[in-house]
């Protein structure tokens, strides 16, 4: 068993050298962009599993998203599906019949098309999508900064619980929104338990045709990918800097690493920041793609799906979190669905997709006996992992003086 | 900037010449009922290199953290370099100027020696969010000279594995390294606890070297936390005693040898 595990890792880092890291780079992105067209040849019937592959870009953005906050700067996240719903409420806000009232019923349209082909005005807010996921972006890393500024002292089990519990109450914030917003206001924000449907389909700022998926899947394909790229250069980016390396060292250790100079506030919001500013914006895409911002989609069980994408990629490692999203989602959403037959044949009554997360919990109980670093680890997690000594000795000190953000006069205690 | 004294006399500016660098005064640290920085007054100046020492448990380490930031004290004032910086942020006071290590290492472990100095510098870097992920211009030289001068740093301290990870060090490597880390926030003070924790006694005679060097090069003062009564005595222009969180004594190295009350302190009283 590790005898074969060790030829084949020696095998693939063999494969790896073959060719320098920028042209497997290039190849991947190639490879991405040939995508559907391989597939149409291969397999007839493919939309399934271009559509698939399309719901599978966003959770990729988000895996990536959550990696930051939980891979790179260690802070366990369980309510990522919190951010979600607000970047797919803003797509929702800004482009649907949500508020038909607005300029007096004509609506309001930004490089949209503003009349349909009825004919006559299309009420609502209509903003371009290429301009409403940024919003979504900005909009969500805010909340990612407010949601996270409570949690900045607590860390390990109490960190988890408050995350879940923001995770739960943003969703319900949405759906008790039918009048007013935390009680301010009297319009509809999201139509309660039936959400915002139908949403606007994405069309390019220089043209007045919308694209029409789900006939027609591949132009969806190509933006979420864009989208993908441009996610992944920022998380490259991101790890190489100043910022990056903050992150880890905070994750190490706080104490020295705010003796040495870092900022843990500044470190901390920033990665909340920026892990949620992902969440939203591909909450963005998902919304037009499946053309409904519904509070159904936003529960507990999808947060802990995208860290699991996470922890079975392996955490830190930006490779193995696409690795693990791309793993788990095909398997979700094109996978588990082409097996659903298979009970029936053997005289079972039940549907494999029914079992999803009874299947995912078993994968990764196996992944954690098996190889706790995940698929493709990062260099430090497995450091981390297997380091034969526990670092035990934590010095006790005052938490209160680490978080203080004010810089006044010493107080009496 | 004056503060009623009241119980005990101001510190004595120590010898070395130099303007007052820190100056810590009256500080006072309570865990629950244990006192364990009572009242401490104590000078830095510049270029000095300045001795703490005592018994276990004097309150060495305590009163280190509390002019570092990460305990707040309960009473008492520190200025550094004129500015008050009581109960200041950690971060805060690093890039005020004094830079610390850690008694028990606290290496980011699984980062190598450079990027832990990399570390070290964050404070002095300047790079924006928006910069890091276009990587103007700007951000590439400042990396580029922050590798530079993180490797710099390692030669200072002798450290020739700069690739290396900082958990694959050698003990005395690791220490090095932490003070490499200390120097990158380009600290006027610095504040070593028990550096020769470890050391065998060429080493500790070689880190005896580094911190003449520094005052010498550098114009860096040094605070030290030590045991080994060779290097303290060796180095020192002044010692300051402390047992059961008070200052008992303080003076020159030969002063403070010959005090009986730090006899009995580390010897206990022969009754």
């Amino acid at each position: 068993m590790s005898g074969a595990a060790a030829t084949l890792r020696r095998n693939g880092r063999s494969v790896q050298r073959m060719l320098p890291p920028r042209a497997w780079g290039v190849l991947a992105i190639l490879l991405a962009v040939a995508y559907p067209f391989v597939i149409e040849q291969l397999i007839s019937g493919s939309n399934d599993l271009l559509d698939a592959s399309i719901q599978t870009l966003a959770y990729v953005i988000m895996a990536l998203g959550l990696n930051i906050v939980v891979g790179f700067a260690g802070l366990l996240d369980l309510g990522y599906v919190a951010f979600f719903a607000i970047g797919a409420f803003v797509m929702g806000w800004l482009g649907s019949q949500q508020f038909p009232d607005v300029s007096g019923g004509e609506g309001f349209h930004f490089l949209t098309p503003d009349t349909s082909p009825l004919g006559g005005a299309i009420p609502g807010i209509h903003v371009n999508f290429f301009f409403v996921i940024f919003i979504a972006a900005v909009f969500t890393a805010l909340w990612g900064a407010i949601l996270g500024a409570p949690t900045l002292r607590l860390r390990g089990d109490y960190l988890a619980i408050v995350t879940l519990a923001f995770g739960e109450i943003v969703p319900r914030v949405f759906e008790n929104a039918t009048s007013g917003i935390f009680g301010i206001g009297s319009i509809d924000f999201s139509n309660g338990r039936q959400g915002i449907t139908p949403i606007d389909k994405v069309n390019f700022p220089w043209s007045d045709t919308p694209f029409h998926y789900p006939l027609e899947l591949e132009p969806i394909y190509y933006v979420g990918l864009g989208m993908v790229l441009a996610t992944l250069f920022l998380n490259i980016r991101l790890r190489d800097s100043r910022l990056g390396r903050a992150w880890i060292a905070v994750r190490e250790d706080e104490v020295a690493a705010a003796s040495m100079g870092v900022n843990l506030v500044r470190t901390k919001l920033w990665a909340y920041a920026l892990g949620a500013m992902l969440g939203g914006f591909a909450g963005a895409f998902l919304a037009t793609y499946n053309n409904t911002v519904n509070v159904d989609q936003f529960e507990f069980g999808f947060s802990v799906f995208i860290l699991c994408m996470v922890v079975l990629g392996g955490m830190g490692n930006i490779w193995g979190v696409i690795l693990g999203a791309v793993f788990l989602s095909m398997l979700n959403r094109f996978f588990l669905p082409e097996l659903n037959d298979l009970p029936d044949k053997v005289g079972l009554d039940f549907d494999v997709t029914s079992i999803n997360f009874g299947i995912f919990g078993f994968l990764l109980l196996v992944m954690m006996v098996l190889r706790p670093e995940g698929l493709l680890p990062s260099s430090r997690r497995k450091l981390e992992l297997h380091a034969d000594d526990v670092d035990a000795d934590e010095v006790w000190f005052d938490e209160a003086s680490l978080y203080d953000t004010r810089d006044d006069e010493m107080r009496p205690e | 900037m004056s503060v009623d004294v009241g119980k005990s006399e101001f510190a004595a500016p120590a010898p070395g010449g130099g303007a007052t660098l820190l100056e810590a005064s009256n500080v006072l640290k309570v865990f629950g009922g244990l006192v364990a920085v009572n009242d401490v007054s104590f000078v830095v100046p510049e270029r000095a290199i300045v001795s703490l020492i005592g018994p276990n448990g004097a309150g060495k380490t305590t009163f280190f953290n509390c002019m570092t930031g990460l305990y707040r004290p309960t009473a008492g004032k520190v200025l550094f370099d004129g500015k008050d910086i009581t109960a200041k942020r950690p971060d805060i006071v690093t890039n005020a100027g004094i830079a610390r290590t850690f008694q028990n290492i606290k290496l980011f472990r699984t980062m190598t020696a450079i990027e832990n100095v990399q570390v070290g510098m964050h404070g002095k870097m300047r790079s924006r969010i928006v910069g890091m992920v276009l990587r103007t211009r700007f951000v590439r030289r400042e990396e580029q000279a922050a590798e530079e001068k993180a490797r710099e740093l390692l030669d200072f301290v002798g450290l020739k594995r700069g690739n290396e990870l900082a958990m694959n060090l050698s003990y005395g490597d690791q220490r090095r390294l932490e003070i490499a880390r200390a120097l990158g926030s380009e600290p006027k003070l610095l504040l070593l606890d028990e550096p020769t924790a470890g050391m065998n006694p060429q080493e500790s005679e070689e880190l005896r070297q580094l911190m003449e060097h520094l005052r010498a090069d550098k114009g860096i003062s040094v605070l030290l936390i030590e045991h080994d009564m060779k290097v303290v005595m060796n180095v020192s222009d002044h010692i300051t005693v402390l047992d059961h969180g008070e200052k008992i004594a303080e003076g020159a190295p030969a002063d403070v040898r010959a005090n009986p009350r730090v006899i009995e302190a580390y010897l206990g009283s022969q009754a």
